[in-house]
């Protein structure tokens, strides 16, 4: 197995007012970038909403920094908070 | 197991609303190889070391700020201490300012805001070089943007160097008068015990022991210790402890993990992590609104030793826990101009100098960012210093002095530094204190408690 066929798990949490097409949006962005959507979940907390979308970025044709770019545009249009992070530095935080 | 949305929701948190950030990746580089009396030779190749490292320290750092969503704020380099290597050179001012404005442009060419190490190792005595070094300190610093000093004047093994002491006060007099409110000062951090391997400036270094290059990671985040003692105002002190120690555990898994990768992109060691809560000027991010937060009415009255000594605690606990090489200061700093609350503090007239020594008796470095009138004597200065590294001699710590003798200003005024070095009120301290025991220099000798062999 070669490096780039190992799965490169990301992180993408967005927060702020639920609306229409925040999924549509990040779907199609991701679509294009050719990154995998593996989990979404999401949940009002501290009366905010906020969403966690999982996504592996192995076979994308764009790096971890064009794509936060991408989701800055979109944060941008629809007044939200989205953030992209690799996916260990949950892990070492939250689980020993 | 996945993770779930609340754990992404809290990290998130941290870095959004509490200015989470890994505060510092500082590399430590080794210069002793460079040393020469071609003073051109030497110069080339540690100008060189410096812009190839420090290029591929700002390149990766990227890399990772991208990768993991977290800030590296800043991004510096410490070297071996600067007399050590200008030991073979002519002991002049001319060559200790030439050396500082080579690191200095060095440092400017790879982007790097501030280089550390610009010192000496004086505990026990000055080699010449030592001594050029410290006379030349007030050109040297005022004459470039980027390079930070330090000196350690006395260790728990060797006791406290008066005549260095003595000396130093006089240093800093120069290099007072010598900068806009003082600012010089702001450049140079004395110590007792000072770590070989700590990341924070103005006194980080690459100590002697230590290997060519060294990756070392400075954790901060008091916004993010402030939170969570917020959202605990009922529990008992116990509890607080532990819910302090567990926030803090994993803010410095996240920075074992970048600096573990960072370390493996550049090829090089990795060495500590300092989970250290360091007050910006930044609004929340301020060690003295957590003492708040836990119930002392404002920082410098009684209990306020207590709550500090009791957060200090809970920092190393959960820091010790998430990495086997936590290291250098680790713990909390409480520079005055730097946190608002502080500010506040002695503007209000409740923190002293006296009730500021008292709280560095317990945390993890010492009397830092003050400012005092710029008429102070020399004297007085070497006194306050003297004491402060009196504490780290006995107690077996590391403790530092980074004053600022304010030119022109007087007790209650407000000297503007600007930027990350805030503001600070400008403290009262006596016309006189201990003209005739500063005057005696010799050495303080070590305690007895440093007798182990």
């Amino acid at each position: 197995m070669t490096a780039k066929t190992q799965p490169q798990i990301c992180i993408i949490t967005v927060t702020g007012k639920d609306k229409v097409g925040i999924i549509a949006k990040l779907a199609n962005a991701m679509a294009r970038a050719n990154a995998n959507i593996v989990d979404v979940n999401q949940k009002i907390m501290e009366d905010c909403f906020v969403m966690t979308m999982a996504v592996n970025i192995a076979e994308a044709n764009i790096d971890i920094s064009k794509i936060k770019k991408k989701l800055d545009r979109i944060a941008n249009e629809m007044s939200l908070n989205i953030t992209i992070q690799n996916e260990n530095i949950f892990k070492a935080m939250h689980r020993i | 197991m996945r993770i779930s949305v609340e754990e992404v929701f809290e990290t998130v948190k941290m870095t959004l609303d509490h200015h989470f950030d890994i505060r510092t990746v500082t590399l430590g580089i080794n210069l002793k190889d460079c040393i020469d009396r071609n003073f051109t030779n030497f110069k080339r190749r540690v100008s060189k070391r410096i812009i190839d490292n420090g290029q591929k320290l700002n390149k990766f750092a990227d890399q990772l700020e991208n990768k993991y969503g977290i800030p590296i704020t800043n991004r510096r380099i410490s070297i071996t201490p600067a007399s050590l290597l200008l030991e073979p050179l002519p002991q002049n001012t001319q060559t200790v300012v030439e050396f500082a404005k080579t690191l200095d442009q060095a440092t400017k060419k790879a982007s790097i805001d501030f280089i550390g190490g610009f010192g000496a190792m004086v505990q026990k005595g000055m080699t010449s070089s030592d001594e050029n070094l410290i006379n030349a300190l007030p050109s040297a610093l005022t004459n470039t943007k980027r390079v930070c000093g330090f000196l350690n004047l006395a260790s728990t093994v060797s006791g406290i160097n008066m005549n260095a002491v003595e000396k130093f006060g006089h240093t800093l007099k120069d290099l007072s008068k010598r900068t806009k409110n003082g600012i010089g000062c702001a450049k140079i951090a004395v110590f007792a015990n000072v770590p070989e391997d700590n990341p924070f400036m103005a006194g980080a270094h690459h100590g002697i022991g230590e290997p060519d290059f060294s990756l070392n990671i400075g954790i901060s985040g008091p916004g993010v210790v402030r939170n969570v003692v917020k959202q605990n105002p009922n529990c008992d002190l116990t509890e607080l402890s532990e819910v302090i120690k567990r926030t803090v555990f994993k803010i410095t898994r996240a920075g074992e993990l970048i600096g573990r990768e960072m370390a493996k992109l550049m090829q090089v060691e990795f060495g500590i992590i300092d989970i250290s809560l360091a007050s910006t000027t930044s609004a929340g991010d301020s060690v003295a609104q957590i003492i708040e937060a836990m119930g002392v009415k404002q920082i410098g009255l009684p209990g306020s030793t207590a709550a500090l000594a009791m957060l200090m605690d809970a920092v190393k606990k959960g820091g010790a826990m998430a990495s086997g090489n936590i290291g250098g200061l680790s713990g909390t700093f409480i520079p005055v101009s730097e946190d608002a609350g502080m500010i506040k503090a002695v503007k209000d007239g409740t923190l002293s100098l006296e009730k500021l020594e008292a709280l560095t008796s317990v945390c993890s470095v010492g009397l830092d960012m003050f400012a005092v009138p710029g008429d102070t004597p020399a004297e007085v200065l070497s006194a306050i210093i003297a004491d402060e590294l009196s504490i780290g001699v006995i107690n077996n710590k590391t403790t530092s002095v980074r004053v600022i003798p304010a030119p022109g200003k007087k007790a209650g005024d407000i000297v503007h530094f600007g930027g990350l070095l805030g503001s600070a009120p400008v403290m009262k301290v006596p016309k006189v204190a201990a003209p005739d025991f500063i005057a005696r220099k010799g050495r303080i000798p070590s305690p007895v408690t440093a007798m182990r062999n």
